[in-house]
């Protein structure tokens, strides 16, 4: 059997002056150019603004000018292509571990008879094998973001919007889960733009991270980081280096703080 | 391409210890709230025998007391404030029952009113929940119809006999209309408020999956709903039981409403009797259907009733 999820390779997002606000306050003014297949990694305070970014690209939400773009094209009318996994329970309760990887396949267009295969597939890249036939409840909240992931693969996206997806983990769950994201990523390709106010969690998974200022959110800094997701970098020098640039960014470092305490 | 699926979080569903520290507990134990049938052992086994004959007893002996009561009083031919010389006992009632069991009216009686009840439930529920989910979602269909059905509400659905019977060509349509509209307003509310508790992270993960309006009405919001429209269909239930009493004594052919007020005008108290222990019998049993229905669809919810 074919990998069930190859998808056709990741798109270029591309956001020009894309000006989103509510009730006139704005809350993301941001340009950003995400290269196909990258993960890059928007960075912020929490409250920032991020999740707009994404919610937007998603077309959840109406931006109130510029453009959000998807291989040159307007992301409105490739809705499919953006699948988002959040940070919240996304699983529909009443359908099993399995069911709400199908539901996911028939919204694809996947034949009924080839879903079921399709679906434990899936399941078993994000080793939950023997849980297709738990119900969300019976599950923990790691698993359960596994279940999310899986369902968000059967579509196929060409580019994955991950909204905090790991935020309410403990950290070990976390570490095993951003390991997971990336052995897929590695199969898939997709572009993908991850959300969170983690810097570790930053610096482990981008190619890229897009600190954002707050609201309303706007690029403060790109930082590229060179051979990226490299087994024990955050051990290294570089690591602590990058992490203190960026906590000062956001304006958490000591010498921030010290400038608070001293004012 | 090659899948390198990563090992599973616990395999089993006691997971090891190591699996344990590292967070991913495996499913959770089947406890009272979240386990079902399909993973836990045998459902009695923590049960005993004797509990079980105190849970019995507990939901027997108010019964029994009720009789006995009616007994005394009755056989007693008690007449204090209230009185209770005129009024038929347990044994006399029983023997009106029985003979009523080898009258084939007394069936027909029954099949009447629990037609009507099934048409005008049935009704109430189809338009209640269509008319609830567009209230519900759409700001048109709510700004068009919300005042109407606000202003309807209040009419006790029984003050529509007289008008039931002027407008609908035969008595049967109108008890069914009487019914349903009795029906609906618990159904249309209840849907109503189900679809504004709904939680928005399901529907907005089905659109960026690429779901179409029907495919999240069909598949989401009506299934998340389910809890808040069953409910209101409890309600509803009871409700319709009410009004198509009353309705079949003022205006019916057959039916236990009209069985119950016959006997009234016959002076047949002990008929009485037995019409509203009939229906009560009847309300119970669909009121019980309900239920079963709702725990099915339901069965996902962390305290669905086994």
């Amino acid at each position: 059997m074919s990998a069930p999820s190859r998808t056709a390779g990741g798109a270029r997002v591309t956001l020009s002056d894309l000006r989103i606000a509510f009730h006139g306050v704005p809350a993301a003014d941001i340009d950003l150019d995400v290269p196909p297949g990258g993960i890059v990694v928007l960075l912020g305070p929490s409250g920032c603004g991020k999740s707009t970014i994404l919610r937007a690209l998603a077309g959840l939400l109406e931006p109130e000018s510029g453009t959000a773009e998807l291989d040159g094209e307007p992301v409105a009318e490739s809705r499919s292509q953006c699948a988002m996994v959040f940070q919240e329970d996304a699983l529909l309760p009443w359908r099993s571990a399995r069911r709400n990887v199908e539901f996911a396949l028939k919204l694809r267009g996947v034949a009924r008879a080839k879903r079921r295969g399709e679906a434990e597939e899936l399941l078993g890249q994000v080793g939950l094998h023997d849980f297709g036939d738990h119900m969300p409840g019976e599950l923990s909240g790691g698993m359960r973001q596994r279940v999310q992931l899986a369902r968000t693969l059967a579509t196929r996206p060409r580019v994955l919007l991950m909204d905090e997806p790991f935020g309410a983990l403990d950290a070990q769950t976390r570490s095993d889960m951003q390991q997971l994201l990336i052995t897929v990523w590695e199969q898939q390709r997709t572009t993908v733009l991850f959300v969170t106010h983690d810097v570790d969690e930053a610096l482990l998974l981008g190619d890229r991270i897009v600190v954002l200022t707050p609201r309303p959110a706007r690029v403060a800094r790109l930082i590229d980081i060179p051979d990226p997701r490299r087994p024990g970098a955050q051990f290294e020098p570089e690591f602590a280096r990058r992490r203190y640039e960026i906590l000062a960014l956001l304006g958490d470092s000591p010498d921030s703080a010290l400038a608070a305490s001293s004012a | 391409m090659t899948t390198r699926p990563l090992p599973p979080p616990a395999r089993t569903t006691t997971p090891s210890p190591a699996a344990r520290s590292r967070g991913e507990t495996g499913p959770r134990p089947p406890t009272a709230a979240g386990g079902r049938r399909r993973i836990g052992g045998s459902r009695t086994s923590g049960r005993t025998l004797g509990t079980m004959a105190l849970k019995t007893a507990l939901s027997v002996a108010p019964l029994l007391a009720a009789l006995g009561l009616w007994e005394v009083l009755t056989a007693n031919e008690v007449v204090a404030w209230l009185s209770f010389d005129k009024l038929p006992g347990p044994a006399e009632v029983f023997s009106t029952f029985a003979g009523q069991l080898t009258n084939g009216t007394y069936y027909q009686d029954l099949l009447s009113s629990v037609r009507r009840i099934l048409l005008g439930f049935g009704l109430a529920t189809v338009a209640g929940v269509l008319i609830g989910m567009a209230v519900g979602r759409s700001r048109i269909a709510h700004a068009a119809l919300r005042p109407l059905i606000e202003v309807a509400r209040p009419i006790p659905a029984i003050a529509l006999v007289p008008l039931a019977i002027l407008v609908f060509p035969t008595g049967e349509q109108g008890i069914v209309f009487i019914t349903f509209f009795a029906a609906f307003f618990p159904v249309v509310v209840s849907t109503i408020h189900a679809m504004k508790s709904l939680p928005t992270v399901w529907e907005e993960a089905a659109l960026t999956m690429g779901a179409s309006r029907l495919s999240v009405l069909t598949h989401i919001v009506l299934p998340g709903a389910m809890p808040g429209i069953f409910s209101g269909l409890s309600v509803s239930m009871g409700v319709a039981w009410i009004c198509v009493i009353s309705a079949e004594m003022i205006s019916g052919q057959f039916g236990i409403g009209y069985y119950t007020w016959q006997s009234y005008g016959l002076l047949d108290y002990a008929g009485v009797v037995v019409g509203m222990l009939s229906i009560g019998a009847l309300g119970f049993g669909t009121a019980w259907l309900v239920e079963r229905i709702g725990n099915r669809v339901n069965h996902w919810l962390p305290r669905a009733a086994k």
